[in-house]
């Protein structure tokens, strides 16, 4: 279940269970940088991912439930490639509306 | 693992892993010369707890009551300002009742501030030269309450300190332990899973009324329980932040649905319903982190399992504060806030069972007596608000109470 792409050991991303559509970061990590779950193709990634973000680790349709812990924790608000971050910018809760406030950390401008 | 350590003997039976003196004011017009007495003698285990209103209300009375006799209490000193709508001679025949040196002092009729502060003092001078400074009974994990609570809460979360959290407590649960997972409004999304871990089909459809009520509550008032600073970890929306929460409940079956102040009849896992019943008033069920961990406490916890991935840095009065860290880049940053490095999961440097098995050992260190870091840093945070509650049903707690 838990893959390590990484060269320094340390791994980079979780695939928490094999039904998710997103990995999770490990550690902080930087455009280019790439990553393969066994079973799907191999991801680079665009931007920077904080850990603990997630990643689209397919194509994921606007509607489309985002899969993580191999539960449904919302739905795409839009089309995501793979490798692109997947957060409050482009899915959106089946429950209660997200709240956020503008920060420099989840500004786009660093993602 | 032997699970053994010496209490504090209680007339109720229970054992406590503390000996406080609890200085507790009634109003928050009485609250200055309660800290004033407490702020001396703040490293010598005399903690501060109050309640602000003036007007009266029975959860907050009932909390007081259960509060002040919890099993780390040893003696308590009330606070009156005089004409506040608490009922503190109802409190203070409680707490003797219980065996527990108490004294109220009532500031209107104490010539004001500087002699009630100098009397009080006094009283709590007294009172720790004549109660036992060693625990004495011999204990073990099986009559231990361990309570647990996320709070800012991030990517990690539900990965690293969440789910080991979960296994600490499967295995505390398997020592004869009560465990208490809490806070209805972080859970919802889990309500079926739940149901289906309830030891009996009653108990199920108690436990999706409650969902079911938190979830109206958050509704009705705009809001998810879902910070800011959950976003900037990663989380994206309430279910992704319940189902990481969730994970602290372990595996095994849930025995019982409580309610602020209710105790856990015999070991075994329970959920604390902490959203208000009847119609939504007095606002959000838990205005922060602190608010749920009085009521982990007032249901009896003698220690508190804190999981964080942004990193808070509470502890609180009455019950140590036990911080397991789920994120490591937040351990670095605040190491000396953290008992456990839960997020060496995330670098593949430590599995699950693992820190598991610490956080038991972390829990076992506690009741002997060693301080937890938010102790050490006199971290002795509390909070009460107003909230309302109907009694629990049998259907709540279908195991009858052991012998």
């Amino acid at each position: 279940m838990l893959f390590t792409s990484d060269d320094k050991k340390l791994r980079s991303v979780l695939h928490l269970a094999p039904e998710d559509n997103v990995v999770v970061a490990c550690r902080d990590l930087k455009p280019g940088e790439f990553f393969e779950i066994v079973g799907h193709s191999p991801v680079k990634l665009h931007q920077r991912i904080l850990i603990g973000h997630k990643v689209a680790l397919c194509t994921i349709k606007k509607s489309e439930k985002i899969v993580k812990f191999g539960m449904p924790i919302g739905s795409a608000a839009e089309d995501i490639a793979p490798g692109n971050h997947v957060h409050t910018h482009n899915m959106q809760s089946d429950y209660i509306p997200t709240h956020t406030l503008e920060s420099p950390r989840t500004g786009p401008e660093v993602l | 693992m032997d699970g053994k350590f010496l209490g504090f003997r209680r007339s109720d039976g229970r054992v406590g892993i503390r000996n406080v003196v609890v200085v507790a004011y009634l109003v928050e017009c009485a609250h200055h010369v309660a800290r004033e007495i407490q702020l001396p003698f703040r490293e010598r285990d005399v903690h501060l707890i109050g309640f602000p209103g003036c007007y009266p209300n029975d959860y907050s009375q009932r909390m007081m009551h259960t509060l002040c006799t919890h099993p780390n209490v040893g003696a308590v000193l009330l606070l009156s300002l005089g004409c506040e709508g608490f009922n503190r001679f109802g409190l203070e025949q409680h707490i003797k009742k219980s065996e527990r040196p108490v004294e109220t002092i009532v500031i209107q009729e104490n010539e004001g501030t500087p002699q009630s502060i100098a009397k009080g003092r006094r009283w709590v001078e007294e009172v720790i030269a004549q109660m036992p400074q060693q625990p004495d009974v011999s204990a073990s994990l099986s009559q231990l309450v361990v309570g647990t609570i996320c709070g800012g809460s991030d990517g990690t979360s539900g990965i690293t300190a969440n789910p080991a959290v979960g296994n600490a407590f499967d295995k505390l649960v398997q020592l004869g332990a009560s465990c208490i997972f809490e806070e209805t409004g972080e859970l919802i999304g889990c309500e079926n899973h739940m149901q289906g871990r309830a030891v009996d089909p009653d108990l199920g459809s108690q436990i999706q009324l409650s969902m079911a009520k938190a979830a109206r509550y958050y509704k009705t008032l705009g809001y998810g329980s879902f910070a800011p600073g959950n976003a900037d970890g990663g989380l994206s929306s309430v279910e992704e932040k319940s189902l990481g929460a969730y994970a602290k409940s372990g595996h095994g079956k849930i025995h019982g649905l409580l309610k602020p102040c209710d105790q856990p009849p015999q070991g075994g896992l329970y959920l604390l319903d902490v959203v208000s019943d009847g119609e939504v008033r007095f606002g959000f069920p838990n205005i922060n982190d602190n608010a749920e961990i009085a009521e982990l406490i007032a249901c009896g916890s003698h220690v508190i399992l804190f999981t964080t991935g942004r990193g808070s840095v509470v502890g609180s009065a009455i019950s140590p504060v036990i911080k397991v860290c789920a994120n490591p880049e937040t351990f670095q940053q605040l190491r000396d806030d953290m008992d456990i490095d839960a997020g060496r999961i995330m670098y593949g440097q430590a599995e699950l069972a693992e820190i598991g098995d610490e956080i038991v050992q972390k829990v076992l260190e506690t009741a002997k007596g060693m301080h937890t870091k938010s102790e050490s840093l006199l971290h002795q945070e509390f909070i009460m608000t107003y909230k309302s509650f109907t009694p629990i049903g049998p259907a709540c707690l279908p195991i009858p109470q052991s012998p």
